[in-house]
């Protein structure tokens, strides 16, 4: 079973120092924590977490926007620090959440989807407006749209745009940072759908950062479970949604409302108390919240099980196991 | 059946309009619901459809220069029209609540929650302290915040999304309303929290037996908490009824559209394209005529560009405006 | 290398019409509708062009001075006018339309030169502190607040004892020392802005940090620049007159409207006129600023929104 790795980080934490307030010192904050991840060539790798759980985070580590506090990643089996920052831009790029905010709203549409062809001077100023509408074709726009501004395009039309400048430099991976949920459901499966087309066609990898467990369910063919800074999950998009072994993972996925009348609201079972992540629980950072939680997770914090190609951190599975 | 139902809230015709520099915009273009007692009714569309509009105009908040009009808004069987500012506040805070969307923006960040908790009471139901810190107490324990009485010296920002929003949920409760209005209450939250506030919300509505009217644009909420749906595009209901039939059988084509985009896990395969809408909300402003949908419909033909915006009403009080008829529509909806 | 076979389903998904206007026609067409944009504008056009081409409107040298024509009155008087002098000519006979009108070059003149070096040092000290933050926002602050306890007034005044009054030294001194409210203002725009996920496209392209702040966030603050250049310019003009009244600022014979004020104090009760006449362009001048100012600022805002 040995894929080539795309792109892949070996026991990555960050660690940012937090200011407690005037004359109180910092705290350490382990926004990611030992996280080793692998995006196989090729492939769709969903992540799904909470909001505060470190997946953007990980996203901007793998951007090389953030450096990690320790641990290293790799970009095609070499480490991060044999490249410049200018190297990994060609080799991977991000789409945003939020269309409105992601495109300069000074800018001409053909000038933001150009500029990464401005600034790592590919090829010749003449054959850049070519370019851009080969981009423009490729994204599903028209092509008039290149001399308008972000503020004429509707949400739909912006990410579309997003993607055109992401992919002009034919990167190899694309972390798409919840890439559709400021958009209307119409428009969401519209980009979905263009996604997927173009990662058939160009051979793209994808890393899908969600919260919509739907949307990855929809898309990956690997989930990755993320919870303080953990990845605490990662399997088959086929068995996580199958058989998860999480509780975390199996309360993600009943809070998933689809739109079956014939069911009610799920009870999650999930307490109120959210962790503070800078003040992380005891133990299993999950067992405040956990509704199987034993005396073992408040004091001691689980070890990976990995079974095949289906890894979980929870006692549970220790339990099972042992 | 329906003689029983103690109906809170009943809306005909409901209109607003608000000048812009191109001439007239109609964002709502004259819809009609009414809600009992212990019912949900969940208002479904896209941005733009006019849906936080519609709650504005009846809790009386719209823009300054938006224009509302209505054959009639009965609240408790009193038309609310013609009511004074004054009176209309009060009717807000204690008979109508309102849930927002972002809770941190609707808790005032320099008063602690108990303040903010206890002000309402004091103003409108009595001035007595201790009862009002009672009753604070008592909400927040039902909204499932546990050690209630710590959480009352607390400021908003130390507490988080969700906690927050049960917060605003137990502020929208002081005053015992006969109407909560929720507009999107949820969009701002994670998945695991959005569907404890929607459990909550379904329980304390049980409790206290309101009337809720939910406004959201994810037909995932709607199909689990509501009791009657109504789908808004371009300003006017598409179609409308009860929840399980509109779901199940789908009649206007951007219900049934709307319904093909959602990835399902377990119904949409994997990797499969989804269904699409093509197309964007029309501009709304001017003269408006025939079916607004057309554009985007792959039913539409000459006839809806003229069409009336009469409902097909069927027995069991579904309802929608389009020219097919529903055997039509439940035909190309198979399809 | 790419395979355009699926482009024509994709080009039916986004049958979507361009509705909205292009932002330079919206901004236009909101200009035209701004009163006090439109009024600002028109007033400080009429004194910029009286500025520039002044050689040519002054009717007389502003610095030939005439004892015999000394104190003559402006038309509307009954008495002692003459013709040739519309409005009057001053306590040593020089002609008070052609002072007035030179008088509005130098004003401008400072008012200019002030936001453009004030304007450089304080953009790029606040820009620098709001993007980078930490340590570099912590010595800006630290910049800022010495400035700010610093009197404007007091150190001009000494600067001009110390270098002596001429027109340079009063441009340098307000220039050097107006620049804290674009500091503050640019450093808080940046520091918005810097969180945006365009800048943050812009990093995971691969540009510079220069190339960031002066191509993509710069081009975001411009409004809110010329914005805080309006107020700042009316605010020079205002401390220069000030500063010329009291004899620490441009000096005798330029034909400064400070200057002009202080000069016709001796007179204010027989022949008012002097001092009305500066007192007017000057209120003229600022306020047209400030309106043209508060225009810019309600149009580009609503851009924003």
């Amino acid at each position: 079973m040995k894929e080539e790795a795309a792109l892949e980080v070996v026991d990555v934490s960050c660690v940012f120092r937090v200011n407690q307030g005037f004359m109180k010192g910092t705290k350490a904050l382990h926004a990611v924590n030992g996280v080793s991840l692998k995006i196989p060539k090729g492939k769709v790798v969903g992540l799904v977490g909470e909001s505060g759980c470190g997946k953007s985070t990980l996203a901007n580590i793998l951007l090389g926007l953030q450096k990690p506090t320790s641990g290293n990643v790799l970009y095609s089996g070499s480490s991060a620090d044999s490249f410049s920052q200018r190297h990994i831009a060609r080799r991977i790029q991000p789409i945003f959440q939020d269309p409105y905010s992601s495109l300069n709203a000074t800018k001409s549409i053909k000038s933001i989807i150009s500029l990464p062809l401005r600034v790592h001077r590919v090829g010749a100023p003449a054959d850049w407006d070519r370019k851009v509408y080969e981009m423009l074709d490729l994204v599903g726009l028209p092509r008039r749209v290149a001399q308008s501004f972000p503020s004429q395009l509707s949400g739909g039309q912006r990410q579309r745009v997003a993607i055109a400048r992401a992919l002009i430099m034919r990167p190899e991976v694309i972390i798409c940072d919840e890439p559709t949920s400021a958009l209307d459901v119409s428009v969401q499966s519209q980009i979905l759908n263009l996604l997927q087309d173009l990662r058939q066609e160009l051979g793209l990898t994808y890393l899908m950062i969600s919260h919509n467990l739907a949307v990855v369910e929809h898309m990956a063919d690997r989930v990755a479970v993320m919870y303080l800074g953990r990845i605490v999950e990662e399997a088959d998009a086929a068995t996580l949604f199958r058989a998860p072994s999480h509780p975390y993972t199996k309360a993600l996925l009943s809070s998933v409302l689809t739109p079956d009348p014939h069911l009610g609201v799920p009870d999650t079972q999930l307490g109120t108390v959210f962790p503070n992540p800078i003040d992380p629980p005891s133990g299993c950072s999950f067992h405040p919240r956990c509704a199987a939680c034993m005396d073992i997770c408040r004091e001691q914090a689980p070890q990976p099980q990995i079974n095949g190609a289906h890894m979980a951190e929870c006692h549970l599975d220790t339990a099972a196991a042992g | 059946m329906s003689a029983e139902k103690d109906i809170v809230l009943d809306v005909q015709n409901l209109k607003v309009d608000i000048p812009v520099s191109a001439g007239m915009l109609h964002p709502v273009r004259g819809i009609s619901f009414s809600v009992a007692r212990g019912e949900t009714l969940c208002i479904v569309g896209e941005s733009g459809c006019g849906k936080s509009l519609t709650s504005l105009a009846l809790m009386g908040l719209l823009p300054k220069n938006a224009q509302r009009s209505a054959d009639r808004i009965n609240f408790l069987d009193q038309d609310i029209q013609n009511l004074k500012e004054r009176e209309m506040a009060r009717l807000r805070g204690v008979k109508m609540a309102m849930i927002f969307q972002e809770p941190m923006t609707s808790l005032n960040p320099s008063y602690t929650i108990s303040n903010q908790l206890e002000e309402v009471y004091l103003r409108h139901i009595s001035s007595n302290r201790a009862e009002a810190r009672e009753r604070a107490i008592f909400l927040l324990g039902k909204v499932g915040i546990s050690s209630a009485e710590s959480r009352l010296g607390q400021y908003p920002h130390q507490l988080s999304g969700g906690l927050r929003q049960r917060v605003m949920i137990a502020m929208a409760l002081m005053c015992g309303p006969d109407l909560i209005i929720a507009d999107e209450p949820t969009t701002a939250l994670d998945v695991t929290i959005q569907a404890q506030i929607l459990h909550l919300l379904a329980e304390l509505q049980a409790d206290f037996d309101m009337a809720m009217i939910l406004i959201t644009h994810d037909l995932g909420i709607v199909a689990r908490v509501a009791d009657k749906v109504q789908v808004m595009y371009a300003g006017l209901t598409v179609e409308e009824g009860p929840c399980e039939a509109v779901f199940d059988t789908p009649l206007h084509p951007y219900t049934s559209g709307l319904l093909r985009c959602i990835p399902v896990p377990g119904k949409t395969a994997p990797g499969q394209p989804l269904g699409t809408v093509p197309g964007i909300v029309p501009n709304m402003v001017g003269e408006l005529q025939g079916c607004m949908f057309r554009n985007r419909c792959e039913h539409a033909t000459d006839v809806c560009e003229t069409l009336p915006n009469s409902a097909t009403q069927l027995a069991n009080g579904h309802a929608f405006t389009c020219r097919l008829s529903p055997d039509a529509a439940t035909r190309s909806e198979g399809a | 290398m790419i395979d355009m076979s699926l482009s024509p389903l994709r080009g039916q998904q986004t049958a979507e019409e361009i509705l909205e206007p292009s932002p330079m026609s919206k901004l236009r067409r909101r200009i035209f509708k701004n009163h006090s944009f439109m009024i600002g504008a028109a007033i400080l056009i009429v004194i910029l062009v009286c500025a520039l081409v002044a050689p040519l409107l002054a009717p007389h040298d502003p610095y030939e001075l005439d004892l015999s024509k000394r104190l003559i009155n402006p038309f509307w008087h009954d008495k002692k006018t003459d013709a040739e002098f519309m409005l009057g000519t001053d306590k040593i006979g020089r002609d008070y339309l052609s002072r007035l009108i030179y008088g509005a070059q130098i004003s401008l003149l400072i008012g200019f030169s002030t936001i453009l070096i004030s304007g450089v040092i304080g953009t790029a000290l606040g820009v620098t502190a709001g993007y980078f933050g930490g340590r570099v926002d912590m010595m800006v602050n630290f910049i800022i607040n010495t400035r700010l306890a610093m009197p404007v007034f007091l150190v001009a005044m000494a600067a001009v004892v110390a270098f002596g009054a001429s027109l340079h030294v009063v441009i340098l001194v307000l220039g050097l020392f107006l620049w804290d409210r674009f500091a503050v203002v640019m450093r808080s725009i940046t520091m918005q802005a810097r969180d945006l996920d365009y800048v943050k496209a812009a990093r995971a392209i691969g540009c510079s940090t220069p190339h960031i702040i002066i191509r993509e966030i710069f081009p975001n603050v411009l409004s809110s620049l010329t914005v805080v250049a309006t107020v700042e310019m009316a605010n020079a003009i205002l401390l220069e007159a000030a500063l010329s009244f009291l004899g620490f600022g441009v000096q005798a014979p330029t034909p400064s409207w400070g200057l002009m004020l202080n000069e016709g104090r001796e007179y204010m009760f027989f022949s008012p006129w002097l001092l009305a006449l500066p007192g007017m362009g000057l209120f003229l001048l600022v306020l047209a600023i400030n309106l043209f100012g508060d225009g810019l600022r309600d149009v580009t805002l609503e851009r924003e929104r």
